[in-house]
């Protein structure tokens, strides 16, 4: 899970009305716990037309520091919309190990 | 010298002419009887340049409270108005409000809660939402409403509250009638609250924040405790701010009123334009060498428990004069926590409850004769269960 | 009026002002949608969402997905909250109180918020002319409490509150609300209708919407895994499918003019489109005929070319 959900404030240091002052906080957590399979994308197959980042509804697919597609495990739901719309097939859904 | 203006003015128009004083950043507008008035003025000033606002023309008062909320959230002062089912639609907002901790000043012009549909005065439709989180105050003439108001902005946006104000007053008893007011000019408010309000938090791309997010039970406890603590909390603020007050324009107020109680052996307690009345009625007691007095409640929530336990602490017996009913228990709603918060005092007065007022209904001075009468002779019994009793009511 | 359109993929920034992290489910379609619309907001924005899948999965406290700042306050009553923003920003800026910049104010709600118990205070504030864009979250049912029918679900749909059965043998027996309709005939600048298979369509009408001066609506249908019962890899299939039979028609009104902004060449059969979804298993070949009119109808109205005959 996350350490933020650990922490439980209570009357004195919660905060005024509730507020969360940490915008985007919910990187902190890991929504890849969701998934019972998991995307493997071949960069070598990959044309890099960019749809797979457009259409991931977690934002889990990212460009890395070489501009290579990548899938960011830590919150992929491995819903498979990337490998259906992949137009060369470069992904490809495979079980979850365990 | 002295700046202020002696002026006749509809009370209506007092709370307008203040709001105006404060120069409130947006208004949300919804007409209903008996505060039209208010929010008429208001769109005279902002027309002609008077005021400098954003009038929003809201379409409910469910969305009138929803607009001052998003408002308030924004870091803008925030004023609105409304009477009767127009709070009772904004009911689900009130708590919002409050929970958040925005600092919005209303004014409520007492109505009776339908059915029937009657637009009247009594005070069903603050008593129907008093546990909403919002301080409460009750204001008597033209000059309550308007001082009152002007305060509200200020005890509201003090770091150490953050909570919603309303300020209310009778229906038609007080908010239809010409009074004398002492006006304060505008450089007299300004020495006194802050012209701009400054917010601490609001929505802002500079400091993204969630407001509003879901709490789990883990949560959502702490955030209304702190909430309690914080209205709880709010009443020292409200002293020193009617202290201030006082110090710089010379007109204290304290959460309650007492009038003629020095040796009194029975108490009358209302809050409201009725206490005028009440007055009359003890005057006339007095004369007679009845030993009764008046207190007027002026603030409801936080409900003052050091100050009323205080002030009764003298007398035999009080009986509560409620412009409401609180349906299906027993007595009046102010009346219930009169007799709560004695519970535990020794050597307590006897408490009566007399419903009166509803409706719009007149409450006389021979009314009030009447409820003297009986809070005396149950200052000389001996224990007893005093029924609830609705004045002029035709049985 | 000059928006800079999106022209490619490459065209939409890569910041992510609706994080990861957000615990909607797999494939959900909203959460795509709002990745966009924010992208093309940029960070000056305030965002109000009224109650609903996309507020509650993004913000169990402590954790919000939302980098941006952001208001719920209730249900109903987005648009409301919304006027208040923007006359409060609009004054404070007047006031110097504020820096005077740009700050766009959003509103994202779903279809039961803004069909059903929302529609007073959207017509208002769109009437009231302020200056804000309302996003309508379009998964056509209550889907946050578990799928119950709202007044844009479509005939024939199954929902918990519109089961099928012997009595209503179509499930929700009444057609959907047409929104995007009525909210046009309030003379607002800009109306326009969006999907997820469109992204670029969708990116470009949020700009537009934000560009415009006064008030602008759009519409999006995001396709919902869980409710209308496909699996979760298929809904960019769903929603283009739903483009290709008509069933979404995507448009635009901009200052009461009509403009359809994805022309189709040939309309597939509605069949191709219920075959797709769960909540559609149950319809016999009448309703099919009743759906496959009514969306022949619509279409006819709105410009798209006659469906071709079933192979």
């Amino acid at each position: 899970m996350s350490k933020l959900s650990e922490e439980k404030p209570n009357v004195k240091t919660l905060p005024i009305a509730g507020i969360i002052f940490v915008p985007g906080s919910a990187k902190e957590y890991n929504t890849g716990s969701f998934r019972n399979q998991r995307p493997i994308l071949d960069a070598k197959k990959c044309t890099k037309c960019g749809m797979c980042w457009v259409y991931c509804p977690d934002g889990a697919i990212y460009l890395n520091s070489d501009k290579v597609y990548e899938i960011n495990l830590k919150y992929c739901k491995g819903c498979g919309i990337c490998a259906e719309e992949c137009a060369p097939k470069a992904i490809k859904m495979v079980d979850e190990e365990e | 010298m002295v700046l202020s203006k002696r002026i006749a003015i509809e009370c209506s128009h007092a709370a307008s002419l203040a709001a105006k004083l404060a120069n409130v950043d947006v208004i949300a507008a919804y007409p209903i009887t008996p505060q039209t008035h208010i929010v008429e003025r208001l769109a005279e000033y902002v027309a002609n340049g008077e005021l400098d606002a954003e009038y929003i023309n809201v379409e409910s008062e469910h969305s009138a409270m929803s607009a001052c909320i998003g408002a308030s959230a924004t870091g803008a002062r925030v004023y609105t108005s409304t009477a009767g089912q127009g709070l009772a639609l904004m009911h689900e907002m009130l708590f919002i409000a409050a929970g958040n901790r925005l600092p919005i000043v209303m004014g409520v012009a007492n109505r009776s809660l339908s059915p029937n549909l009657n637009i009247w005065g009594d005070h069903s439709d603050m008593m129907a939402s008093r546990d909403c989180g919002w301080i409460q105050i009750y204001a008597e003439n033209a000059q309550e409403v308007f001082d009152h108001t002007i305060q509200a902005f200020k005890i509201a946006e003090d770091e150490r509250v953050l909570l919603p104000v309303a300020v209310c007053f009778d229906g038609f008893h007080v908010t239809h009638v010409i009074e004398p007011l002492i006006a304060l000019d505008q450089e007299e408010v300004d020495r006194f609250l802050p012209k701009h309000r400054k917010a601490a938090y609001r929505l802002t791309p500079d400091q993204p924040s969630t407001w509003g997010s879901v709490a789990s039970p883990d949560i959502q406890t702490e955030l209304k405790v702190q909430n309690e603590w914080a209205l709880n909390a709010s009443k020292d603020v409200i002293l020193e701010v009617w202290r201030e007050f006082g110090d710089l324009f010379g007109r204290y107020y304290a959460p309650l009123e007492a009038y003629r109680l020095e040796d009194a052996e029975a108490a009358i307690l209302i809050s409201g334009g009725f206490a005028g009345t009440g007055r009359m009625a003890v005057d006339k007691m007095r004369k007679e060498g009845k030993k009764i007095g008046l207190i007027k409640l002026r603030l409801y929530r936080p409900f003052p428990i050091q100050e009323v336990r205080e002030v009764l602490s003298g007398v035999r017996s009080v009986a509560v004069v409620d412009r409401a009913i609180s349906a299906g228990g027993l007595g009046g709603p102010v009346y219930g926590d009169i007799r709560n918060i004695l519970y535990d005092v020794k050597d307590r007065p006897a408490v009566l409850s007399f419903i009166a007022g509803l409706g719009g209904r007149d409450i006389t001075v021979k009314d009030f004769i009447r409820i003297g009468d009986r809070a005396l002779e149950a200052a000389s019994a001996e224990g007893g269960e005093h029924k609830v009793e609705f004045i002029q009511v035709r049985m | 009026m000059a928006a800079q359109a999106f022209r490619s993929i490459r065209d939409i920034p890569l910041e992510e002002y609706f994080t990861s992290g957000h615990r909607a489910c797999q494939g959900c379609g909203e959460t795509i949608a709002v990745r966009h619309i924010l992208k093309a907001a940029g960070p000056d924005v305030i965002v109000i969402t009224a109650t609903g899948c996309l507020e509650v999965t993004s913000t169990p406290y402590p954790y919000t997905a939302w980098a941006v700042p952001w208001y719920h306050v209730a249900f109903e009553n987005s648009a409301a909250v919304a006027s208040g923003v923007e006359a409060a920003l609009k004054t404070l800026m007047r006031k110097k109180l504020i820096p005077d910049k740009k700050i766009h104010v959003v509103c994202f709600a779903g279809d039961g918020a803004t069909a059903d118990i929302g529609l007073q205070a959207l017509s208002g504030a769109l009437e009231r002319g302020h200056d804000f864009l309302y996003v309508c979250l379009d998964n056509e049912a209550y889907m946050n409490t578990g799928i119950q029918r709202s007044s844009s679900t479509p005939y024939g749909a199954w929902t918990t509150t519109s089961p099928p059965g012997k009595v209503k043998p179509a499930g929700q027996m009444t057609y959907k609300k047409d929104l995007p309709t009525i909210f046009a005939a309030h003379g607002i600048p800009y109306v326009a209708t969006a999907t997820v298979s469109y992204p670029l369509d969708l990116i470009n009408k949020a700009k537009k919407g934000l560009e415009v001066n006064g008030p602008a609506y759009l519409h999006i249908y995001t396709p919902c895994p869980a409710g209308w019962r496909f699996p979760s890899e298929k809904t960019i299939q769903v929603s283009r499918i739903g483009v290709q039979t008509g069933v979404f028609i995507l448009y635009e009104v901009e200052d009461g003019q009509f403009r359809l902004t994805v022309k189709i060449g040939r309309r597939k059969p509605v069949t191709e489109y219920l075959k797709t979804q769960g909540r559609f298993r149950h319809l016999s070949d009448k309703e099919i005929d009743v759906i496959q009119k009514y969306v022949d109808e619509r279409c006819a109205k709105f410009g798209l070319p006659p469906v071709e005959a079933s192979t």
